[in-house]
């Protein structure tokens, strides 16, 4: 299998701020440099994209020194959080701008989807538009025509083809837009984020099509904060985080490696609660909460057969009463999973009595299956109001383990494993 | 950057890079992208008259109403010549011409700021889009030279003082010559306002002053032999008067300021062609 993307040493250079006045003189200066035969002047200068700071330089490096090469008939995911350059590199490859620095050498038919229904006249019909957007995505006339009833069955609208796209609802014009889109034949395929359109049915029939035109030998490249979508795709995964490769294969390492990159809602497996970030009321300060396994330090990563610990730290502020903690446990998709108290616990440690006190839930191995939870958590005074409470305060990552070789290898289907007793009896 | 067409069956290479030069305008993806072209302009044609009554006629009223405006205003109040010729077939021969490349060069200069959403969203040769508004204000021209051609009609059948010429047949430059200065000057517009709002506003009333440099409104014959230079720079001079020439025979026509208007004509196509190739790479960053 031969590389049919090569991405080299490719930075991209935005610039800041209103492009007007004062582009002039930078346009000036770079065009004297550019006759006399140097370098831009302005191409050492630029901060790395980090986009909640305040950087010094007008310019900021969208990409820097992107390296990547996609093979023949692979899917490969490019995540990474809002502004880590995706939408710039899929930009890149498919023509609408141009790299500052570097080379990206393309073998084979490219067509890109950044948007489903580019071009779309809300005056013209159905069908009309469907000739015009398959043209504009670079189909030929005659290609659109030999596919066009396919396209029809696909999106569903057969009723609707002749009535201008203005009168459709969102849901038909959507779909018509993909269904143009999906019937593309290009060699190399680059889709951004378009399967956050339609309903759960049509998601699942636009999945379908890019597995088989993954099964067809063709590449594609497939940006989407659709982790599951990513997961269930991609055999190979790129990681970006501002502007340059963080990580660059496995899947599921990937996933965690987006969701652990910094920033990302402020989550973090283990956080300490001060300055800025204190959690403070009249009855206690949150001092911290983290998750790891057990013997291991915080931001190791957990694997699904170690034990699991919780650890909660709070100071408590007034007397004559008890502080109780409670957590909630999501999984990734948000769904509860348990509930868990300290209060029907028969701990009796902090009656009263002013201080720091430390919590440790112990939770068995194996009882997390792998995925990513999420943790809620809350302060229950005197075992009846909640005085505190904090949404998705950390999360954590729970990891595969090694599997021999012969056991299933399948995913679970659930995110947890409950080991009760099991009874056996013979009753012959 | 180029593309390589090593076989039939063996897949082309194409190279991306920081680098393009001036010289490669890569013309020939405009003639794999033809389809589109032409669906541009059938979109830009069908979509103007959807849901109006009189459609395509619509094209017909703004010739009819400037001709009635200039003929009372020029021929009326300012009592301008016309060179003996019916003020009405006068100005309907002038306004058609003029009118034609004036669209192209209004529509074009707006290139990247009016598709700057499409462009930013695919890639097909940028190029296209700017042909396919010289086209489509083609049919537009060709329905009012329809009606021009049933007026001179109307009027040669009530014998009036008009005789069209063999210098009719030069119609087919003239239009490629108005055609490629109001594309050339367009995308050379458009180019420029990617970054420079300013000309956007320029362009507005400039075209509108260049047809009073122009002899739209007046025979080039009124103007002083020692103005006439100034304007005789203007490109369109010629190509108006050798319309006139053509429909009316009146005019002052020379074959130099012709060949002049062609030349002026590929020049400035091939500046903006260059200049537009030059931005289209990466306009979308600063539009």
């Amino acid at each position: 299998m031969s590389a049919v993307i090569k991405v080299q040493n490719i930075w991209k250079q935005y610039r800041l701020g209103q492009v007007g006045t004062g582009t002039i003189a930078d346009d000036i200066t770079r065009w004297l440099a550019n006759v006399r035969g140097k370098e831009d002047p302005f191409i050492n200068l630029g901060d790395t994209n980090e986009q909640n700071k305040t950087g010094n330089s007008r310019y900021v490096w969208a990409l820097n020194n992107i390296n990547f090469e996609v093979k023949q008939g692979e899917i490969i995911g490019i995540i990474g959080k809002n502004g880590a350059g995706k939408s710039t590199l899929l930009k890149l490859l498919s023509k609408i701008t141009s790299p500052t620095k570097g080379e990206i050498t393309i073998t084979g038919r490219l067509a890109s989807l950044l948007e489903v229904g580019t071009g779309f006249h809300p005056d013209l019909t159905g069908r009309e538009n469907t000739f015009l957007n398959g043209a504009i995505l670079g189909m030929t006339k005659k290609e659109v025509k030999t596919k066009f009833d396919e396209i029809v069955a696909f999106s569903g609208i057969e009723r609707y083809i002749d009535s201008p796209v203005k009168r459709y609802s969102s849901g038909m014009y959507v779909r018509l837009a993909f269904a143009v889109a999906a019937h593309l034949e290009p060699e190399i395929l680059i889709i951004d984020e378009v399967l956050a359109v339609g309903d759960a049915e049509f998601q699942k029939k636009c999945l379908g099509k890019l597995q088989d035109v993954a099964n067809e030998g063709r590449t594609v490249i497939f940006v989407s904060h659709n982790l599951a979508a990513i997961k269930t795709l991609c055999s190979r995964c790129i990681v970006l985080t501002n502007g340059h490769i963080s990580y660059e294969g496995d899947v599921d390492i990937s996933v965690v490696n987006y969701l652990k990159a910094d920033g990302f809602g402020g989550l973090k497996e283990y956080k300490v609660f001060d300055g800025q970030s204190s959690i403070s009321i009249p009855e206690c300060d949150l001092l911290s909460v983290g998750v790891k396994a057990k013997e291991k330090h915080f931001g190791d990563p957990i694997r699904m057969d170690e034990e699991v610990e919780l650890v909660i730290k709070y100071k408590k502020k007034i007397r004559n009463c008890t502080l109780d903690v409670t957590i909630q446990v999501k999984d990734s998709s948000g769904n509860y999973l348990f509930v868990c108290s300290s209060a029907r616990s028969t701990i009796e440690s902090n009656m009263g009595r002013i201080g720091v006190y430390e919590y440790t839930l112990e939770i068995d191995s194996n009882f997390f299956n792998p995925d990513t939870f999420y943790i809620n958590l809350l302060v229950v005074k005197d075992k009846k109001t909640t005085c505190l409470r904090q949404e998705d305060v950390i999360f954590f990552h729970i990891l595969d383990k090694e599997r021999v070789l012969g056991e299933w290898m399948g995913k679970s289907a659930a995110p947890l494993f409950l080991n009760f007793p099991w009874r056996a009896d013979s009753k012959n | 950057m180029n593309s390589i067409p090593e076989s039939k069956t063996l897949p082309t290479t194409e190279v991306i890079s920081s680098k393009s030069h001036w010289w490669d305008l890569r013309l020939n993806e405009i003639w794999q992208y033809r389809d589109l072209l032409f669906l541009f302009v059938r979109r830009d044609f069908v979509s103007v008259y959807k849901q109006t009554l009189l459609g395509p006629l619509w094209f017909l009223i703004q010739p009819v109403m400037a001709t009635l405006v200039f003929s009372i205003i020029f021929g009326k109040v300012a009592a301008l010549p016309t060179d003996g010729r019916p003020m009405v077939v006068f100005y309907l021969v002038g306004i058609t011409a003029w009118t034609y490349f004036a669209d192209c060069l209004n529509k074009t200069s707006k290139t990247f700021t009016e598709n700057a959403h499409i462009f930013g969203k695919v890639y097909f040769p940028r190029l296209i889009m700017p042909l396919s508004i010289v086209i489509s204000c083609l049919i537009k021209f060709a329905i009012q030279f329809i009606l021009m051609l049933a007026v001179l009609v109307f009027y040669v059948y009530r014998e009036a003082n008009i005789d069209l010429n063999a210098m009719i047949l030069l119609t087919p430059l003239l239009i490629i010559i108005m055609a490629g200065l109001g594309l050339g000057f367009g995308i050379l517009i458009s180019s420029l306002t990617t970054r420079y709002r300013d000309l956007q506003f320029l362009i507005q009333f400039g075209v509108q002053m260049l047809m009073y440099a122009a002899p739209v409104v007046y025979p080039l014959s009124m103007v002083p032999e020692k103005y006439r230079w100034a304007i005789l720079a203007n490109p369109m001079t010629s190509v108006i008067e050798t319309f006139k020439i053509g429909y009316l025979g009146v005019g002052t026509m020379e074959f130099s300021h012709l060949a002049y208007s062609f030349v002026f004509m590929l020049v400035i196509l091939l500046v903006g062609i260059i200049v537009f190739h030059k931005v289209e790479r990466n306009f979308v960053d600063t539009i």
